[in-house]
């Protein structure tokens, strides 16, 4: 077949005029069986495929439109041109009209005349097609070579001069008649097509030839085996002359040179014309030969010995429906409910169209066929689904979708519908641009189980958050699925899910929606599922806001403006009921233990939970109870026996901020003002929605004219703590040792916690009445807070000297300060007291160099060391700038 | 200069010497306006009876003083060939507002803003000539594709629906006084079809010739249009038009488009545009891409002699075009191959009968 391997195979099985069985299926509107038609031609190698719908029996117009349109929808038949052939111009007018790619007409012709021709040519030049041209003139069709060349000459002229008709677009079908019929003007017909071939290539430049090939043989109806080798030897001879493509059963063409050598000598003869007995000859011997036509041309079946799941993933990824019923069958037999094939198999085959849709293997109209195959599954699914319910029609649960406002972009959407209707969900599709209260009026009329927002513009992306802003305002307590282009995993997560406290599911395709729906109206799934994406995406805001920080910062003029605002004008400081030092030098440890803080304690071990529930942990539930009752034992020694002897000192003196400082005035040593210097948030605040926070922000500034106060803090477990642990090192007691640190920190930490408390409700007094219980005390639901230098509020470490200053800690609680500013002993804790009941905990985060530069200038000490002390919160590489 | 058909043979003239910007985005700077509501309705259209923010092509008519304030600013940047604010001023597109019966203002008074920006800029600059390209948008609707999953032989529009709302934008482009016609973010095939399909017949009605530019749109990492097509099936499909580019934009930023630009650049017999977007969007939907790195993209394209216009889509502002504008200026145009003349067909993939 090499010479004729440049031949073009043009589709003919498309053709109501040729294929009895593609009429009877178009009549019967039996479309997916007509595409079937229609592939099979495509997977037999036709290159283009020919589409005639030329029947009485028809509105051709009409069957051509529908019949394109569905082909344009299945992506492995729409991979090729079309051929629209039809006698009537309005029909084929109207096939164009539905083409995207550039295809063939076939055909027009000179049959009435130049007028008419022209006109058309030049509808074909703005429809943008190739055309086929009729050897076909006022006086009737050409028969004679010389006809022939005749009418193609005049056309071409008319083509290239007259319409300025691109000439590569034009393809001669000069006309293949019938020979062999026994009348002897016909004997010469395929040499005359031969002929005209030749001479069409000699004049007509660029000029393509067709015919349509089965006529040649159609005098021996019936017998394929002997028109199959016509066809072969036509073709050999044709296309030798010139001819470019023709209109053939390309499953059916047999091999020139394997045609057995009688058949394919007589059938030359006929052919060429050789000889005046040559269909006499053929005849003869035709009989022999019927039946025992080629091997029936095998499609790729291998796919269909798989075991089923593969089938149906098989039959999902090329959007197959021919077996899809005998195998969701086979695989509804093999599972225990008939759900389970559509959870299982069915949705594991949709996930691997999901992905190579995201890995772009597969493209949309591809996708869209597999949802079908899948609806075909479902559908037939259902029965047993609701046999199952004992006649109950249940669906699955109500979905609300819709595009949202501003956006009218809904084909995803649409497609996630009909998936999700194919999974027996009931849908409601509110359509494109739908205002945020008519979702909501609607999800709680028709009281749906889920909502799903659609959008493609960026700009939806913020009327999404806007929905679910509302649907939390509005107290909506049902699952919100975010799908469309511009959406992200991460944009949920960190604009859309923190504004809705319900289940909020990023929807990354069609694909995926049923398995979402699926598990957020399962009983038993539900909550599981929705916690484990609320964490993931909790996480992953965590981790965005944490890369965040690392990039856009606000200069520090721009975070000064943005300060924290309290309301000076309407507060009234509270002055101290004893102002300046308390020193307590020895406290009952008894009385700390009711503000013990036991995590932290369990923390130090390596063992995470929530106490007391860790305690009946599964899986470290023993650990904790034996370690517990190990501490408990000796806690109960420590108290009895006395071991520690906690110190501490509390001093409130009065205050103003300064910028970012506050200054502590009259100092309480008479002399220069004490400075306490603090840094302020740089963190990027999308239209200042937060405030970039500083610890002076919640001291009432000097312009106030108010005389505000600041309080400051150091306590100690007491220095035994370390000699006992020193000293069951030195007996190799490891766990005892580490034990009664362990232990010696909660002791610290209870009694930090019961100073605080002591100083709002006796010493500064500003919170007499309250009331709050250790839980609350733990959740810091107290008045005030009292951060620690070298913790996230104040990271400076080198702060500590100046509380050390002022508190006189040492001589008071027995605690120094190393070279790094670390205490000693380690069970001690110390911070400031800040008594407004808007200061609140924060972080610093990262900060700019134009912030340290100020704040090593006001507290007189070289960038370098404050870069040094103030590392982890740089936002910049502190390494001196070349040049 | 006033007269169209010298503006035109100026514009081939230049597109002979030098590769020929296009603007960037018209969407991305007005939302930076932030505008709400009453500024898309303004006076006019204050009782309008359904909400009509974020129809950008409707500020043409109610904020013209933004509209012109961009051209001028990407014209002040480099651009040669200025698209008109008309991307959704099809009937099709505008029945989502209830705004059919504006399509044809709209489409006017948007060519005549950039018209006037133009001649300002000349007026001030004598002999620098700038161009208006009349844009003609996708519509929000697919000819090729049925929107109804359960019906695919179904179909939301028409090529002939299609057909008559374009004549009537290609005509208020004309009369508003486009220099050339720019069928843009062509998704669906058919749809661009129908456009020019529609451009053929106004131009013939109107005795004129103007030149037609085709810019489609790979929607995904496939390398497919959205109706399916591959670039060289796209090309095929539309080159009966004989355009005066043939291009791609939006979806992707410059360096995922470049192996289709490469692609287009074999195939095409005419110029070849592109204008990509500033990359591709984060996760917020935002344009991270910067002027420079634009730049340096495109700069490569037009080094390897792929390209004969360049410009900007989604997320490019005028410093991108200023970027670019730069960045290729004194780079030989493209020139186009020489190709045997042979029957080019498509269906979703291009077929050359040689």
């Amino acid at each position: 077949m090499t010479q004729i391997s440049r031949f073009i195979n043009i589709g003919e099985r498309t053709n109501v005029a040729g294929s009895i069985k593609f009429k009877k299926l178009i009549v019967e509107e039996n479309y997916e069986a007509a595409l079937d038609v229609a592939r099979e031609q495509v997977e037999n190698g036709a290159q283009i495929i020919d589409i005639n719908m030329d029947d009485a029996m028809l509105d051709a117009e009409t069957a051509m439109v529908n019949f394109i349109n569905l082909v344009a929808a299945e992506p492995d038949i729409a991979r090729v041109p079309i051929m629209v052939d039809s006698s009537k111009w309005n029909v084929i007018e109207a096939g164009l009209k539905c083409l995207q790619g550039k295809g063939i007409v076939n055909s027009i012709s000179l049959k009435e005349g130049d007028e008419p021709f022209i006109r058309q040519a030049n509808l074909l030049r703005r429809y943008g097609a190739a055309v086929v041209v009729m050897a076909f003139d006022e006086k009737g069709q050409a028969d004679t070579v010389k006809r022939k060349i005749e009418i193609c000459e005049r056309s071409y002229r008319v083509l290239v001069d007259q319409v300025g008709f691109p000439p590569e677009d034009i393809i001669f079908d000069p006309n293949i008649f019938a020979v062999a019929t026994g009348i002897e003007e016909h004997d010469n017909y395929a040499v005359d097509f031969i002929e005209a071939c030749k001479l069409i290539k000699e004049r007509l430049p660029y000029a393509k030839i067709s015919g349509g090939v089965s006529n040649v043989s159609f005098s021996f109806r019936g017998n394929n085996p002997v028109r199959e080798a016509m066809h072969s030897v036509f073709l050999y001879h044709a296309v030798k002359a010139g001819m470019d493509m023709g209109i053939v059963n390309a499953g059916q063409l047999v091999v020139y040179e394997e045609i057995p050598a009688e058949l394919r000598e007589r059938v030359e003869d006929v052919i060429l014309n050789r000889r005046s007995d040559a269909t006499d000859r053929l005849l003869e011997i035709a009989d022999k030969y019927k039946g025992t036509g080629g091997p029936e041309k095998k499609v790729d079946q291998e796919w269909r010995k798989k075991p089923v799941n593969e089938r149906l993933a098989h039959a999902l990824i090329n959007g197959i429906t021919e077996f899809v019923e005998e195998d969701t069958e086979e695989a509804r037999l093999q599972a225990d409910k008939p759900l389970h094939v559509i959870e299982g198999p069915l949705m594991d085959g949709m996930n691997i169209v999901g992905d190579l849709f995201g890995a772009g293997k597969m493209f949309l109209p591809q996708v869209v066929k597999s949802a079908r195959v899948m609806k075909k599954a479902v559908a037939y699914l259902i029965p047993f689904i609701e046999e199952e319910k004992q006649g109950k029609r249940e669906t699955n649960g109500k979905i609300l979708l819709a595009t949202v406002k501003g956006d009218v972009h809904d084909i995803g959407k649409n497609i996630v519908g009909v998936v999700l209707q194919c999974n027996n969900f009931e849908v409601l599709d509110l359509g494109v641009m739908v205002p945020t209260q008519k979702i909501i009026e609607t999800a709680k009329a028709e009281k749906v189980d889920i909502i799903g927002l659609s959008g493609l513009i960026t700009p939806s992306l913020e009327e999404m958050t806007y929905v679910a802003a509302e649907m939390q305002r509005e107290g909506l307590n049902i699952p919100l699925l975010i799908g469309g282009a511009t959406t992200s995993k991460v944009h949920t997560a960190v604009k859309i899910a923190p504004n809705y406290n319900k289940a909020v599911v990023y929807v990354i395709d069609a694909s995926r929606a049923v398995g979402v729906a699926s598990n957020l109206v399962s009983e038993t799934r539900r909550d599981v599922f929705v916690k484990e994406l609320h964490d993931e995406y909790v996480a992953m805001a965590e981790r965005h806001a944490a890369q965040q920080l690392q990039k856009k910062r606000f200069a520090l003029t721009d975070a000064r403006a943005n300060k924290a605002q309290l309301d000076w004008e309407n507060y009234t400081p509270v002055a101290p009921a004893k102002p300046g030092l308390t020193v307590f030098d020895d406290f009952d440890l008894a009385d700390l233990l009711a503000r013990f803080d036991w995590k932290p304690f369990f923390e130090t071990w390596e063992l995470h939970g929530r106490f007391p529930a860790i305690l009946d942990d599964e899986v470290v539930g023993e650990t904790a109870r034996n370690l517990f009752a190990d501490a408990q034992a000796m806690l109960k020694r420590i108290v009895e026996e006395k071991w520690f002897t906690p110190r501490a000192v509390v001093g409130i003196w009065p205050a103003n901020s300064v910028g970012d400082d506050i200054e502590i005035t009259p100092a309480p040593d008479g002399n220069e003002p004490v400075v306490i210097h603090t840094l302020r948030q740089q963190m990027f605040r999308e239209n200042n929605k937060r405030p970039n926070r500083a610890l002076a922000d919640y001291i009432a500034p000097k312009e106030s004219g108010k005389t505000d106060y600041i309080g400051a803090f150091a306590v100690t477990a007491g220095p035994e703590v370390e000699t006992i642990a020193k000293r069951l090192e030195a007996e190799n007691d490891d766990y005892n040792a580490i034990l009664v640190k362990a232990l010696g920190d909660r002791f610290a930490e209870a009694f930090a916690e019961t100073m605080h408390e002591k100083v709002r409700r006796e010493i500064w007094a500003y919170a007499r009445d309250e009331d709050l219980t250790n839980d609350d005390l733990i959740g810091e639901k107290y008045q005030g807070i009292r951060p620690a230098p070298g913790y996230p509020a104040c990271p400076d470490h080198t702060e500590k000297g100046t509380l050390w200053k002022l508190l006189n800690a040492e001589e008071n609680t027995g605690v120094s300060l190393t070279e790094s500013f670390a205490m000693t002993p380690t069970a001690s804790v110390s911070g400031f007291y800040f008594a407004n009941p808007d200061a609140k905990y924060f972080g610093l985060g990262k900060i700019e160099r134009d912030q340290v530069e100020d704040y090593a200038n006001r507290k007189g000490m070289d960038l370098a060391v404050a870069e040094r002390w103030l590392a982890p919160n740089l936002n910049y590489d502190p390494r001196p700038l070349r040049g | 200069m006033t007269d169209r058909k010298q503006r035109i043979a100026l514009l081939k003239q230049r597109a002979e010497k030098q590769i020929l910007i296009l603007d960037g985005a018209m969407g991305t700077m007005i939302q930076k306006h932030k505008l709400e509501e009453e500024d898309y309705r303004g006076e006019r259209f204050a009782n309008w009876k359904q909400d009509i923010k974020g129809n950008n092509d409707l500020l043409s008519l109610t904020r013209p003083d933004i509209i012109k304030d961009i051209h001028l600013q990407y014209i002040a940047a480099g651009a040669d060939l200025n698209g008109t604010n008309t991307f959704s001023a099809t009937t099709i597109a505008q029945a989502d507002y209830g705004m059919e019966s504006l399509a044809y203002e709209i489409n006017y008074e948007s060519a005549k803003l950039a018209r006037q920006a133009c001649d300002e800029w000349e007026a001030a600059h004598p002999g620098d000539v700038r161009f208006v390209n009349g844009a003609i948008g996708p519509t929000n609707r697919t000819a090729s594709i049925s929107p109804d999953v359960n019906n695919p032989g179904y179909r939301g529009v028409t090529f002939d629906q299609l057909c008559t709302a374009y004549k009537e934008a290609a005509n208020g482009l004309l009369d508003g006084g486009a220099d050339t016609l720019l069928v843009e973010t062509i998704f669906d095939t058919l749809n661009a079809k129908a456009a020019l399909f529609a451009i053929s017949e106004v131009l013939e009605e109107r005795g004129e010739d103007v030149p037609i530019m085709i810019s489609g749109t790979i929607t995904d990492a496939s390398g497919r249009t959205l109706s399916g097509q591959t670039t060289e099936a796209f090309y095929n499909s539309v080159r009966h038009a004989k355009p005066f580019s043939i291009g791609l934009n939006c979806a992707l930023g410059a360096a995922q488009l470049r192996p289709y630009v490469v692609e287009l650049s074999r195939v095409a017999e005419c110029r070849v545009s592109v204008y990509p977007n500033a990359g591709l969007p984060n996760e917020f939907g935002e344009y991270d891409q910067t002027d420079s790195e634009m730049a340096a993209l495109v700069r490569e394209w037009a080094e390897s002699g792929l390209i004969n216009l360049l410009g900007g889509c989604c997320g490019t502002t005028p410093p991108h075009i200023r970027a670019i504008t730069d960045a290729v200026k004194g780079c030989a145009p493209r020139k186009a191959p020489k190709l045997t003349p042979k029957m080019r067909l498509s269906g979703l993939e291009p077929f050359d009968a040689a």
